[in-house]
């Protein structure tokens, strides 16, 4: 099980989530300008300010060589986990539904948060159970989710919504407090929070290392006899 | 040919930043002002007009959150938008 890691420029939280990574499997650095994703199992968007955010965030990355190569994979059932800036970028890419908007309050972000675990079946929370509170710190200014209410109900529907803040923790005025979502295949995930922060105890929790455990967990369980 | 594109936050979607200058209106004795929306303005010199509004579909707004309108300006540059002759704007559908 090998994980890929996209630096953009901007990026900078790519070795955090390279190290939280290989903490459960395999690990390397993808390089945007790349047109290939070198035989990697899962793709990371991690964590910053891809293009320095210009025009809106996650909006230029998404036309990175890369992130073709990206779109590719997500068809043929790869995963791919998208973190803050990964998410929106994911968004933008049209490859989960929604947006990510200005915090309602206008403010940055850093902090603790806690999101409960809806859905602990996915490739991405398999080593959670349902209803489990991971505590994971946000550090965004855009990261209010939004999907129309029709998107909504699909998404509803069908099990995309993935991760909320606990109610009353809603950081950012996401719309159903959502926190993470998937695609309807689930082999796409985003989330605001940052698990790759929370792997080691030196800083508190350990909670966003199952994230990683999950996927490495999967791919243990597809591989040949 | 110059093209200007707005772009604003969807009706009904949440305007922080607008919310945020119409509450510091009164306090500079500024009353009366209401549903402050903030957007973008994007100048583009383009050869080619007609395909304004896909390349703003596409990168310049996304349409789930934003609307955008479009004005050609077809005079030379460098007169002020009031002398310019502008084209009535087009919103997107």
């Amino acid at each position: 099980m090998r994980f890929g890691v996209v630096r953009f420029p901007g990026s900078c939280d790519e070795v955090d989530a390279l190290l939280a990574c290989r903490r459960f499997a395999d690990a390397e650095l993808l390089w945007h300008g790349d047109c290939e994703l070198h035989g990697v199992d899962a793709v990371v968007i991690p964590g910053g300010f891809s293009y320095g955010d210009y025009l809106r965030v996650g909006a230029i990355a998404r036309f990175s060589p890369v992130m073709d190569a990206v779109k590719r994979h997500a068809r043929a059932g790869g995963h791919v986990l998208g973190i803050c800036n990964g998410f929106q970028v994911l968004c933008e890419a049209g490859l989960l539904p929604g947006a990510l908007l200005p915090n309602a309050r206008l403010r940055f972000l850093c902090r603790q948060v806690e999101v409960e675990v809806i859905d602990a079946e996915t490739r991405f929370t398999r080593a959670c159970e349902a209803g489990d509170v991971l505590s994971i710190p946000v550090k965004h200014m855009s990261g209010r989710y939004y999907a129309p209410e029709e998107a909504l109900r699909d998404m509803q529907a069908h099990g995309q919504i993935i991760l909320r803040y606990r109610a009353g923790g809603n950081p950012n005025g996401s719309v159903a407090d959502i926190a993470g979502v998937a695609n309807k295949g689930k082999n796409v995930m985003g989330l605001m929070p940052h698990p790759e922060h929370a792997v080691d105890p030196l800083t508190g929790s350990t909670d966003g290392g199952r994230l990683f455990e999950s996927l490495a967990m999967h791919a243990e369980k597809l591989a040949p006899a | 040919m110059k093209a200007r594109v707005l772009i604003r936050p969807k009706a009904g979607i949440l305007d922080p930043q607008g919310q945020a200058v119409e509450r510091a209106l009164p306090a500079l004795g500024f009353e009366g002002v209401s549903d402050v929306r903030v957007g973008r303005l994007v100048e583009l010199q383009v050869e080619d007009p007609s395909r304004v509004d896909e390349l703003c579909e596409r990168l310049l707004a996304n349409p789930l959150i934003e609307d955008f309108e479009v004005v050609l300006d077809r005079q030379d540059e460098g007169l002020s938008p009031q002398h310019a002759g502008l084209e009535a704007p087009r919103s997107q559908p």
